[in-house]
């Protein structure tokens, strides 16, 4: 077995696994998102948008594997091709338009300040003053901080959201900004017994976006329509509301 | 035995661990193999990479030298974590636009064999030093001796450098075989599924960080001392017939 | 003089040439508007590359000497414990150890409240107490086992002849052993420094904010992947050859290795 021949089979064996599929691949992030999407003890992950993303895709008839990628990278994935979409509580905003493209929003969430139950504050610029707030990077949380945020209270970026609710319950930091209802579901966990929701901070629909949607490239208008075609159709048939059903009280479209 | 986990007050620690869910060990299990594979194809793949490499540096024309050495000194220089970021969209880039030009549509690359294209490109910088300062270490007699014979060059690689080679070189490859296991908690941040991820995503999950941590250390660790024992044995063949270092060998 | 000539022979000129084009053809077709924007937080996040890097090495070394000695020279109860660490931190990766001082602390810390009381506790709630902690364990642990090979490879017979002239044992350490262990291991030292520059953007994940953070911040904010990247790339080139640099200066200045006879 010569050199050549080795090599030419590890190409071959190396393209031979990639070799195109009609798949469309779903990146989701690789973080644990309860209830949204998050991992359990086999392996599998589960949660709301796991549920959603396999009746959108049933309905639109198409043949989705769900890849989880890190979320700081998720849309250089996306525009370089590793993913075909994202469905990963990714909110609808500008700056994001301005890179790749988004379906119609398929759920709705206002964004809160979560921080423990004995500090007294708010979630406004002048009660955040002298504290410290843990927001995830590469999200409008992060945007609306920074924007928002910088001068009164200290930034601190954390890679997931869930290393930011450690470090609150740890004492860290004082306060976290995010979504209401991944909030709502972790401060009624055992671990964020420490911690409530203080208050939406002020709307801005520029940073904080337009609903979550699912992101596709510039310029794939087909899978766009398709995914359109199939929130549409669970929105009407009732999927979405008995997938919501399942994991909350209220509706979050 | 669930006695002795109690006094100890390990219980916890060890339903968060057991193989079945709703314990995680299964997961933990799941990654190391992962990135295992990833190490084994990375530390291959380097050492092609090293060898063709070494040759090029040895025996090659003063441009290809030259180049072979920026080769070296920037991905020795530059960290691996922005390496790692540098490649894999480079890597994806490259490989789609080529197979688009070529006619095939977008490629799949799964997460393993970027992973293992990735820290490849790095492991083989560093085997390239190691493979170049092994042939180098050769009694030049041995080759000069192939030559004489008319052997053909792949053959000589093949019967006199590569066996000739090894005892120098085993300590080294030993050296990048564990910087290649532990490279590959790298990947963690860029999203690809091996121990260290799984351990965070478990660990995020169960709120149990510490637990996660220590146990994804001890396979590391476990990992460590085994291949220390299995390349002290791939020494000592490919040291047969030499004096032994103990002795002061000459 | 002759560095400087051996680069000027014509296929380096054509290579350099080309380097030239290249960052030429980078400057002008790849996209730089966002650079004047987070030049202030690059040069804080540089700033505080340096400062971990210098710290951590310094800390690192000083804690590697004794944990050389020990193991070539110190009695079982100290070498084993010091061989133990070493193994322990060379075995593992150091990103699982950033996280499990971080965050494994971390979530020890609601299980005990009289800790947010203590006059620590500004301390543990900032990033980079941990950081530089594990950054200083891990350059210990693998400068250990070079300082260990370093004392061993001092030659027993300086030692000895001090020993007969009844020099102190610490004077022995200070004015003999020490300074030629060091001299021998020191272009390892050079190479084991850039690892440690190599190993400071791992501290990214802990939130704290270093060069490497600043490019992921960039990318976060205006999704542009490559520039940042390669700048980070050329940032980090030039301070390691700055660290090559430095090291080679102070081999030259030290005097070397006897030859004998």
């Amino acid at each position: 077995m010569t050199l050549k021949t080795i090599l030419a089979t590890a190409t071959l064996a190396a393209l031979g696994t990639g070799l195109a599929a009609q798949e469309v691949k779903i990146g989701i992030a690789a973080e644990p998102y309860p209830p949204f999407a998050s991992l359990d003890s086999s392996g599998t992950w589960v949660g709301w948008e796991v549920d959603v993303i396999d009746a959108v895709c049933k309905a639109a008839e198409l043949n989705c594997v769900i890849t989880p990628v890190a979320w700081d990278g998720i849309i250089p994935s996306l525009t370089g091709g590793q993913i075909d979409a994202i469905m990963a509580s990714m909110s609808i905003t500008e700056e994001r338009m301005k890179t790749i493209d988004f379906s119609d929003p398929y759920y709705n969430t206002p964004t809160v300040v979560v921080a423990d139950k004995s500090l007294d504050l708010e979630a406004t610029p002048e009660g955040l003053k002298g504290k410290i707030l843990g927001v995830q990077a590469s999200t409008i949380h992060q945007a609306y901080a920074q924007e928002y945020f910088k001068d009164a209270a200290e930034i601190r970026i954390y890679q997931t959201q869930d290393e930011a609710n450690q470090d609150l319950v740890a004492g860290r930091i004082d306060a976290t900004q995010a979504d209401s209802i991944a909030m709502a579901d972790f401060v009624a966990t055992d671990a964020g017994a420490c911690c409530e929701i203080k208050g939406n901070v002020a709307d801005d629909p520029a940073i904080l976006g337009l609903g979550v949607g699912a992101g596709v490239r510039k310029g794939e208008d087909a899978l766009r329509e398709a995914l359109n075609k199939g929130i549409a159709a669970i929105l009407a048939d009732g999927t979405h509301a008995e997938i919501t059903a399942r994991y909350f009280n209220a509706s979050i479209y | 035995m669930e006695a002795l986990l109690d006094t100890l007050g390990l219980a916890e620690t060890a339903s968060l661990l057991a193989l079945e869910p709703p314990g995680w060990g299964a997961n933990l299990l799941r990654g190391l193999a992962n990135s295992l594979q990833i190490a084994l194809g990375a530390f291959g793949f380097g050492l092609v990479i090293g060898l063709a490499g070494a040759y090029g540096k040895l025996y090659g024309g003063p441009l290809l030298r030259d180049l072979l050495a920026i080769y070296t000194t920037v991905i020795r220089a530059v960290p691996e974590l922005v390496l790692i970021l540098i490649l894999y969209y480079v890597g994806s880039d490259l490989i789609n636009q080529a197979a688009i030009a070529m006619g095939y549509g977008r490629i799949e690359i799964s997460g393993v064999v970027a992973g293992i294209w990735v820290l490849g490109v790095v492991q083989g910088a560093y085997a390239t030093e190691v493979l170049r300062g092994a042939i180098q270490a050769i009694p030049p007699g041995q080759l000069d001796a192939a030559r004489a014979f008319g052997m053909p060059p792949l053959m000589t690689l093949r019967r006199v450098t590569i066996p000739a080679m090894m005892s120098f070189a085993t300590p080294g490859l030993a050296n990048l075989w564990l910087i290649a296991t532990k490279d590959t908690a790298l990947l963690a941040i860029v999203g690809f599924s091996e121990l260290t991820l799984e351990t965070r995503q478990a660990a995020g999950s169960t709120r149990a960080y510490f637990t996660f941590f220590l146990a994804a250390g001890a396979l590391y660790l476990l990992v460590t001392l085994f291949s220390g024992a299995i390349f002290a044995r791939i020494e000592k063949w490919a040291r047969r017939g030499q004096p032994s270092l103990r002795e002061g060998g000459r | 003089m002759s560095d400087l000539r051996a680069l000027l022979i014509p296929r380096r000129l054509f290579l350099m040439a080309l380097f030239a084009g290249f960052v030429i053809w980078c400057a002008l077709s790849l996209r730089w508007d966002w650079v004047p924007q987070y030049l202030p937080l690059a040069l804080e996040g540089l700033w505080r590359t340096i400062w971990i890097l210098v710290v951590t090495v310094v800390l690192g070394f000083t804690l590697a000497v004794p944990l050389g000695l020990a193991q070539a020279a110190g009695p079982w109860y100290l070498a084993a414990p010091a061989r133990l660490f070493c193994t322990i931190i060379r075995g593992t990766p150091l990103l699982l150890q950033i996280w499990l001082l971080y965050y494994g602390l971390g979530s020890l810390f609601p299980q005990y409240p009289w800790i947010r009381g203590s006059e620590l506790w500004p301390y543990l709630r900032q990033a980079w107490p941990y950081a530089v902690l594990a950054l200083t364990l891990s350059y210990a642990g693998y400068e250990g086992e070079v300082m260990r090979g370093g004392f061993a490879s001092v030659q027993k017979g300086q030692l000895e002849a001090a020993r007969a002239f009844g020099m102190p044992r610490f004077t022995i350490f200070r004015r003999i052993w020490l300074p030629q262990a060091i001299r021998n291991v020191l272009p390892t030292l050079g190479g084991e420094t850039i690892l440690q520059l190599k190993a400071t953007p791992l501290v990214a994940t802990i939130t704290v904010i270093e060069i490497y953070s600043v490019s992921s911040r960039v990318r976060a904010d205006t999704f542009i992947v490559y520039e940042p990247l390669l700048l980070l790339a050329l940032v980090y080139m030039i301070i390691a050859g700055l660290i090559a640099l430095m090291f080679r200066w102070i081999e030259n200045r030290v005097p070397s290795r006897p030859r004998h006879g």
